[in-house]
């Protein structure tokens, strides 16, 4: 009766929201037609940056502090899920979460496939990673292909190998250290430039790997925090299940 | 159309809604959450599109005074999608916490054994 009385109240104020939407759609600039300065900040990008992706260069570059709010947001919420999820484990060590997992489960097919494209995925995370600022990719994504790939091991059924590849305290300073040198690059601008996150690195030439000053840098900074916190958030999980399977 | 994918971020946003509000499963619960999440990156990109627009990535092939899609919404669309799956990090760590404390994930059901 309650989940009833609840669906109708939500019936209409979903129908009120769904008016009110629509009505505001058809205020908005025409689709297809934007009214932001995209030419000018694109320009921009390219000719005083040297950024060839200026996706990035808004993202490393004139948002460079919202995207340092961004990544410390990343870095508070991998911290915070893992107090959650480990509170209460209790003193079980890293060998009896090894064996947790009965190893026989694994299909074939999987472990091989597994093992096979690891290496190939964690050379495209490094690649995606260190070309930010000139093709479409960049610390964010290429972080969540390099955690991706730790996350093969685990489904190729070699839970003890995953904690060899990837010790708990070397994805908590990968975690750490990422969102350091991103502060680090930040004041480094407050002193060479006389901004926080002001470019001070040589800009060179426009389309080469080393070009586009901070960018590069900055994307890299990301691309560890990234990988770093996704993997933390991944084996905090990984965990819970693996503890759920032994009980 | 001009305003069909405003539309569409609305349908969405409404539609997540609604599995939130009546959702009996805390991940199901979550994965509504991101449905609402994802009428904001539609509604992003939607207004930064350009009909006939090149992708804000210049190389050589780009001819020079070209129109560009707008880079700054597909960057706060990145913004979004990474706050996205930091909140639905969390959000699923309190989820194993609760199912764990009161051996239920049904969110109606959440209060029952606590008193």
């Amino acid at each position: 009766m309650r989940v009833r009385r609840r669906s109708a109240i939500a019936l209409l104020a979903l129908a009120a929201l769904a008016a009110a939407v629509a009505w505001a759609a058809t205020e908005l600039t025409p689709f297809g037609t934007p009214s932001g300065p995209a030419d000018a900040v694109v320009r921009t990008l390219v000719h005083e940056r040297h950024a060839a992706n200026t996706v990035n260069g808004v993202t490393y570059d004139l948002r460079g502090l919202d995207t340092l709010g961004e990544e410390l947001i990343l870095f508070v919420a991998a911290l915070g899920s893992a107090v959650l999820l480990r509170h209460g484990r209790g003193e079980r060590d890293a060998g009896e979460r090894a064996e947790a997992r009965p190893s026989g489960r694994t299909a074939d097919a999987l472990r091989a496939a597994g093992a096979a494209l690891v290496g190939p995925l964690v050379v495209l995370g490094v690649y995606v990673v260190v070309h930010g600022h000139l093709s479409p990719g960049g610390g964010f994504q290429g972080g969540v292909i390099l955690a991706a790939g730790l996350l093969l091991v685990y489904a190729a059924g070699q839970v003890a190998m995953l904690e060899r590849v990837e010790p708990r305290a070397l994805v908590e300073v990968a975690e750490a250290s990422g969102a350091l040198a991103f502060a680090l690059v930040a004041i480094g601008g407050l002193v060479f430039a006389g901004a926080a996150l002001a470019n001070f690195l040589p800009f060179g030439t426009t389309g080469n790997l080393l070009s586009a000053g901070t960018i590069p840098v900055l994307s890299v900074a990301v691309g560890v925090e990234v990988t770093g916190a996704v993997a933390l958030i991944l084996t905090e999980l990984l965990d819970q299940t693996l503890l759920a399977g032994s009980a | 159309m001009t305003v069909l994918p405003y539309l569409v971020a609305g349908w969405l946003l409404v539609v997540g809604l609604w599995g939130v509000i009546t959702s009996r499963q805390l991940v199901h619960q979550v994965v509504c959450l991101t449905v609402v999440q994802s009428s904001t990156y539609v509604l992003l990109l939607a207004v930064g599109y350009r009909t006939g627009g090149y992708a804000p990535i210049v190389s050589s092939s780009v001819p020079p005074s070209s129109p560009f899609v707008d880079p700054i919404v597909q960057a706060l669309a990145l913004t979004d999608v990474v706050v996205e799956a930091t909140v639905v990090a969390v959000l699923l760590a309190l989820t194993v916490q609760a199912h764990k404390r009161f051996g239920t994930a049904d969110p109606d059901r959440l209060g029952e054994l606590s008193g």
